[in-house]
């Protein structure tokens, strides 16, 4: 193309200001391409990355413990405390909770993404594919509130359990230290179910798409090799499926990681690290340990993505 | 050559998926049944009666009206600056190849794949450094940015399928750079923007954790919503809105599903 453009115009000029606006963009696809870049760059570099580097610069301060004001000189001390007892343990609460979120939704995404993948066909598939984007898009807090109803002592799955006159086992899993609590709406399993429930279908989506890759004939050579359907599932299906897992795992684990609101409505008074940042931004007003505390899901979140490239989990997105 | 025994699948699967599957949509179910519910002071299981007397009553509380227009404003202003931004970023992504591109679509993805408290909290503590006091905009501010990487997608996905020689036929024939792209590109990719658009709507009319952080005294729909499941005043209210919130939802996700649905992805990349 520039080769034509550089030579004589075949043709003269196209006439009036917007033919030759027209006429000077085709002639420079540079400026051309910096034009269409440059909104979308301006808006993403300084509002998003701008606000993002003018938080982290923040960590870097420090709140003074008398005035309440924030002293703005470079210092560690605010990464100092939020390595002490209590923050650290809020940092390894959230990321065992993301842990088992993710190992959770994994297993319970696996056989609807196989069967989906593998052997709905026609109307079967379209009713699978909105059957899981339907619920992934529906409002995040109308899930939440379902999840208040469902859990709540006079609610549905008290009452299944009454109806089954399997009270008792409830009452045992709850009087279990740690998962349990005084009743399933204040308990970690409470917040464990929410997050499942509502990070679920991210982890769908991409182990589908890497199931839908795989040769149907590969899973009856195994079998036809003697592979027990077992021996076929762990050495065929899982390792090509895991790009896929993994790929999922980014959003269910990212996504609990930040999440605040759940586990402030569903859950025990501990705390998870959004709702320290949210705590120490609001009422307390102390930005620097909010801005380092942000500092944690960033970094993990980086080394996650570096394994997941590493992995080849990009293409299953 | 398949055995007809290879189509069928094993039974523990079937019913595992199907299990899955009720998992995933009981919950929203349920919302249904409480929006009727007699019952006004707890979640009782099973309702005790029926009424459809919340429906009139949440029809007239004006806070629930001012929180629904709120929200729309915001979703329309930040769907229609996300189809401008995302639809350039895509067009020069995809149509040439030059230094930084790979960076150019992981800036994109990035407010997405970070957890959205991170960008809420970014962009809250920006205002208070510039001293923007917070309004509509801040709000939009924040939505438009997440919702680019949605409209991107889609657009991405639909450059892809279409061949570059069209644009450059049209030229030859003598149309101008912004006829080629009113005739050829826009009914190309009109179907594509559709769906971007709608399910951005979708994305930004949902959104709570951002907003909470960009919105001041104002109230969307989620934050109302918010409200009432951390100080229930008027539980049966919220259960009708619930249900609404789901009933609109779901029109712009099938409306997506429908427009796109010949070969390429729909939502693309998650929320």
């Amino acid at each position: 193309m520039t080769m034509v453009a550089a030579a004589d115009p075949i043709r003269p000029g196209r006439g009036g200001f917007f033919g030759a606006l027209s006429d000077v963009l085709w002639r420079n696809p540079r400026l051309t391409l910096f034009l269409m870049l440059t909104p979308p760059l301006l808006w993403l570099g300084i509002i998003y990355l701008g606000s993002l580097f003018a938080l982290l610069l923040q960590s870097f301060f420090s709140i003074d413990e008398y005035s309440g004001l924030i002293r703005r000189e470079f210092t560690l001390s605010t990464y100092a405390e939020l390595l002490n007892r209590a923050n650290i343990d809020i940092i390894v609460r959230t990321l065992v909770m993301s842990a088992s979120v993710t190992v959770g939704a994994a297993i319970v995404a696996f056989p609807i993404a196989y069967f989906a993948a593998r052997y709905a066909r026609g109307k079967w598939k379209a009713l699978f594919y909105l059957g899981i984007m339907l619920p992934l898009w529906s409002s995040y807090l109308v899930k939440v509130y379902a999840w208040k109803l469902i859990l709540a002592r006079e609610g549905i799955l008290n009452w299944l359990f009454a109806k089954l006159h399997l009270t008792w086992l409830l009452d045992a899993w709850l009087a279990i230290p740690v998962v349990g609590g005084n009743s399933l709406s204040v308990s970690h399993t409470g917040t464990f179910l929410v997050f499942l429930y509502v990070w679920l279908p991210y982890m769908i989506l991409p182990v589908q798409a890497a199931l839908e890759r795989v040769p149907g004939n590969l899973v009856e050579a195994s079998a036809d090799l003697g592979a027990s359907p077992r021996q076929t599932f762990s050495n065929v299906l899982l390792p090509l499926a895991l790009p896929g897992v993994i790929a999922g795992s980014i959003f269910t684990f990212s996504l609990t990681m930040g999440d605040y609101i759940i586990p402030q409505i569903v859950g025990t008074s501990r705390r998870f690290i959004g709702q320290a940042v949210y705590a120490h931004q609001g009422t307390a007003g102390n930005i620097p340990l909010a801005a380092a505390f942000t500092v944690v899901p960033i970094v993990v979140m980086g080394f996650y993505l570096w394994f997941a490239k590493r992995r080849g989990a990009f293409d299953a997105l | 050559m398949r055995s007809d025994a290879a189509h069928r699948s094993p039974p523990g699967l079937k019913i595992a998926a199907g299990l899955g599957l009720a998992f995933l949509h009981l919950p929203i179910l349920l919302i249904f049944v409480y929006a009727f519910t007699t019952e006004e002071r707890s979640y009782q299981w099973p309702p005790p009666g029926f009424t459809a007397r919340w429906l009139a009553v949440t029809w007239n509380r004006p806070d629930v009206w001012e929180a629904l227009a709120l929200s729309v404003k915001v979703a329309s202003i930040s769907t229609v600056i996300a189809l401008v931004l995302g639809t350039l970023c895509a067009a020069a992504v995809s149509g040439s190849r030059f230094f930084g591109r790979e960076a150019i679509s992981l800036l994109v993805i990035l407010p997405i794949a970070l957890p959205g408290i991170i960008t809420g909290i970014a962009l809250r503590s920006a205002f208070s450094l510039a001293e923007i006091p917070f309004s509509f905009w801040t709000i939009v501010l924040g939505h438009a940015t997440f919702c680019v990487v949605v409209v991107y997608n889609n657009a991405i996905a639909r450059f892809r399928r279409t061949s570059g020689s069209l644009m450059e036929a049209s030229m030859d024939l003598g149309a101008d750079a912004f006829q080629t792209f009113r005739y050829v590109i826009l009914p190309n990719i009109g179907t594509a923007l559709l769906a971007g658009g709608m399910l951005a709507f979708a994305l930004s009319f949902d959104e709570v954790i951002v907003t909470t952080f960009t919105a001041g005294q104002q109230q969307t729909l989620p934050i109302w919503m918010l409200e009432e499941l951390v100080r229930p005043r008027q539980r049966p209210v919220t259960n009708v809105v619930a249900m609404v919130v789901v009933l609109v939802t779901f029109l712009p996700i099938l409306a997506a599903y429908y427009l796109t649905r010949d070969g390429d992805q729909v939502a693309g990349g998650g929320k």
